[in-house]
């Protein structure tokens, strides 16, 4: 019963880190262009 | 289109830009670092997935600057009104965060629940329970809303949906588990409730995802119409404003290669301009000071000051607007199949829920034993496959027509463009390509990067088709370039005087390349798109006739018609293009209307179903169902074979559901369903039904 009782709120817990990060993600824009966000990786940061 | 914010003090505008020629990499890079030090730009930010840009930029720096800006760089760019697409965007993020919400519950309930299967008991059961109603009940309010609003909603009007029996079930599941878990009963079935949440929801999520994702491509190709333009104020100087914003008797400076914003009157200046985005038609006519020019048109040659007769809504553009929102509203009548298959399946469900509940109680069970059936007999029967059936269905064939070069704007239009019967065709444009294709064999390859480079240098469109001819044929420089109006260019290349223009005497489209003394007449033709009589025989076998209707004169339609076998009515107004249609529809066809111009608009909107190439005007592309892209004519072939193997999958689906439903409801009746059992059922046939739709990916080939 001690075991579960820690267990339960850091599972639980763990979730509600993922469910944050998640709205997190959604709002700051992080899936609004996902094709671009593989191209830029090709782009170079250094002028040439 | 402008917003404004506050960036480091000073006022910020935030226009965006469709920019569709985006391709690469490069191009992200090349737009962000060209655009980036320009001053006044205060930041620039490229979205490759919907081809636009977002421009942070001070109020001094205007719209026509910016485009300039882009236009050096390479790209043409269109600035875009947005606000539409912005609320529907938040639309499928409201859904998606609720999908996320169920998700996580659904996760979380289906932790605690599996332990009580595994024989946690007592004191540990009811804590697991409780921990289960703690998470549960508050995502049943938040992640139910869509469901509970829509069920509400419909009735309230006396109607009944899908929603309906998914919201009774919903609720009488949370709340008889709640009793269960308070009075420290065996079953609570909160698992099963949140699960039907988040699976129904992702359901959901698909199909708006569906929507704008096909909006984000046909955006970027709008060519929006003018949605602005640079006024003369009365003290000399000039203001660009919004099209919103301009009124009757302002007099606008409409440069070459710019779309009028309004009707007006020309006061100043001569120039051709491009009527095609009204009627499809590409020849440019010439206007002078004293002619009415209408909004929407492209100036060509040389600047025109122009008076404004009408704006915003009391153009002629804004008519026929109005025209096509009258002739849409017969579509918007039509009843998804997810929606009629719950006309008949909602009714069912819930007689048999009450009828179970009735039973029980008569053969003696409690009212709280009956009320236990009944609630598992709904949450069995709730349409949790039913509600993927259909979306997950459409996405993936979506998705497979995207790929093939085929926009589809929702599910619906996937639904009602397998249903056609019928298909009709306007000719400029949608059976030909609607651009001159210029005959240059008599150009000897000496004189070919002379034409090139004057070409390049017009916005006249039978340059634009001849540097597109040309564009692999390197320029050759030319000197003292410049744009005579109601003629063309001159210049002077090694010392001889060269000029591209209009003929003195030549009929039909053509154009003269003059270098020195020597002068060639290029002729122009609008030609068949790529593989049209291939199409119009696969659509034949798919049981479509076929036939044109145009605003053309007869003997231009002729020729087409002959060489494709169809027959043609010609001369047609949009009104008379309605009335074909309404012809067609009273005799019990299902019309796909297949048109590109704005004169198509209003039909395009009456059709059953409609498709428009990219090419189109802004109007057609906005009206049709289905957009295509490139210059052949097959994927609307492609388009309706692929929405019928869509419509075989779903009702596939739908027998699946269903036969799952056969299965499992004599349970339930019998009172053997237990959490467990609801939760293996539930979703074992959500993926069985997935798995099924995901055979769509070669729907295109």
């Amino acid at each position: 019963m001690t075991g579960l009782a820690l267990l339960m709120p850091l599972a639980l817990f763990l979730g509600l880190c993922g469910l944050a990060a998640f709205f997190w993600a959604m709002k700051a824009g992080q899936f609004d262009d996902m094709d671009g966000a593989a191209m830029r990786i090709l782009i170079d940061d250094e002028p040439d | 289109m402008t917003a404004q914010t506050t960036v480091a003090g000073a006022a910020a505008e935030r226009t965006l830009f469709a920019v569709p020629g985006m391709r690469c990499a490069g191009c992200i890079s090349k737009i962000e670092r060209g655009l980036n030090p320009l001053p006044g730009i205060l930041s620039a930010r490229v979205n490759f997935t919907a081809k636009q840009i977002a421009v942070e930029h001070l109020p001094e720096l205007q719209v026509p600057q910016i485009q300039e800006a882009l236009a050096k760089l390479g790209f043409e760019a269109q600035p875009l009104r947005s606000t539409e697409q912005e609320r529907d965007k938040s639309e499928s993020r409201a859904l998606l965060r609720a999908t996320a919400v169920a998700g996580f519950a659904a996760m979380n309930v289906m932790l605690l629940s599996v332990s009580v299967w595994s024989g946690a008991a007592g004191a540990t059961r009811d804590l697991f329970h409780l921990l289960s109603a703690l998470i549960a009940i508050p995502t049943v309010a938040y992640s139910g809303r869509p469901f509970f609003r829509s069920a509400w909603s419909a009735l309230r009007h006396g109607r009944t949906n899908m929603d309906v029996p998914i919201s009774i079930g919903v609720l009488l599941v949370t709340g008889l588990s709640l009793f269960e878990t308070l009075t420290g009963g065996a079953h609570a079935y909160f698992d099963g409730a949140v699960m039907l949440l988040f699976f129904l929801l992702c359901g959901r999520v698909l199909d708006s995802v569906m929507r704008d994702r096909a909006r984000d491509g046909v955006t970027a190709l709008l060519k929006q119409t003018a949605p602005g333009a640079t006024v003369l104020l009365e003290d000399g100087r000039t203001e660009w404003r919004a099209a919103e914003a301009l009124q009757l008797g302002m007099c606008l400076l409409v440069a070459a290669g710019e779309r009028l914003a309004a009707d007006g009157i020309v006061e100043e200046g001569a120039s051709a301009v491009d009527l095609s985005l009204l009627t499809g038609e590409s020849a440019p006519q010439h206007v002078a000071a004293g002619d009415k020019v209408l909004a929407g048109t492209l100036n060509l040659q040389g600047p025109l000051t122009v008076r404004v007769t009408a704006a915003g809504p009391d153009t002629a553009i804004a008519d026929i607007a109005r025209l096509m929102e009258q002739a849409g509203q017969g579509r918007s009548r039509y009843v998804r199949i997810a929606d009629r298959a719950a006309r008949l399946y909602a009714p069912a469900v819930h007689t048999l829920a009450a009828s179970s509940f009735l039973l029980w109680l008569g053969m003696g069970a409690g009212w709280h034993q009956a009320l236990l059936i009944a609630a598992a007999v709904l949450i069995i029967t709730c349409p949790c496959a039913l509600g993927l059936a259909v979306p997950a269905a459409q996405i993936v064939t979506a998705g497979a027509l995207m790929r093939a070069g085929v926009l589809v704007k929702d599910g619906s239009a996937l639904e009602r463009l397998a249903e056609a019967d019928r298909a009709l065709f306007d000719k400029t444009g949608t059976l030909t390509l609607g651009r001159p294709v210029p005959n240059l064999e008599m150009v000897p390859d000496e004189a070919r990067p002379i034409l090139a480079a004057l070409a390049r240098r017009s916005h006249h469109p039978l340059s634009r088709a001849i540097a597109l001819a040309l564009e692999a044929t390197p320029a050759a420089a030319i000197d003292e370039l410049r744009e005579i109006p109601g003629f063309g260019l001159k210049g002077r290349c090694a010392g001889q005087a060269v000029s591209l223009g209009r003929p003195a005497a030549a009929e039909g489209m053509a154009s003269e390349l003059c270098i020195g003394d020597e002068a060639w007449t290029i002729g122009f033709q609008d030609r068949l798109r790529p593989e049209a009589v291939a199409t119009l025989q696969r659509l034949e076998r798919l049981g479509l006739a076929s036939s044109i209707a145009s605003g053309d004169r007869a003997a231009a339609v002729a020729p087409v018609a002959r060489e494709l076998g169809l027959t043609a009515q010609t001369g047609m107004h949009p009104q008379d293009k309605l009335d074909a249609i309404a012809r067609l529809a009273g005799a019990g066809h299902k019309v796909l209307m297949v048109g590109d111009g704005l004169n198509d608009g209003p039909a395009l909107a009456a059709g059953h179903v409609s498709m428009a190439p990219a090419s189109a005007s802004d109007v057609g592309q906005n009206a049709a169902d289905a957009v295509f892209l490139g210059d052949s004519l097959a994927p609307v072939a492609t388009a309706v074979a692929a929405a019928r193997r869509t419509m075989r999958v779903v009702r596939q689906n739908f027998a699946i559901a269903i036969g799952y439903n056969a299965v499992a409801v004599p349970l339930a009746l019998l009172g053997k369903v237990t959490p467990l059992v609801a939760a293996i059922a539930m979703s074992g046939s959500s993926i069985i039904v997935v798995a099924n739709a995901l055979r769509l990916r070669s729907a295109a080939r």
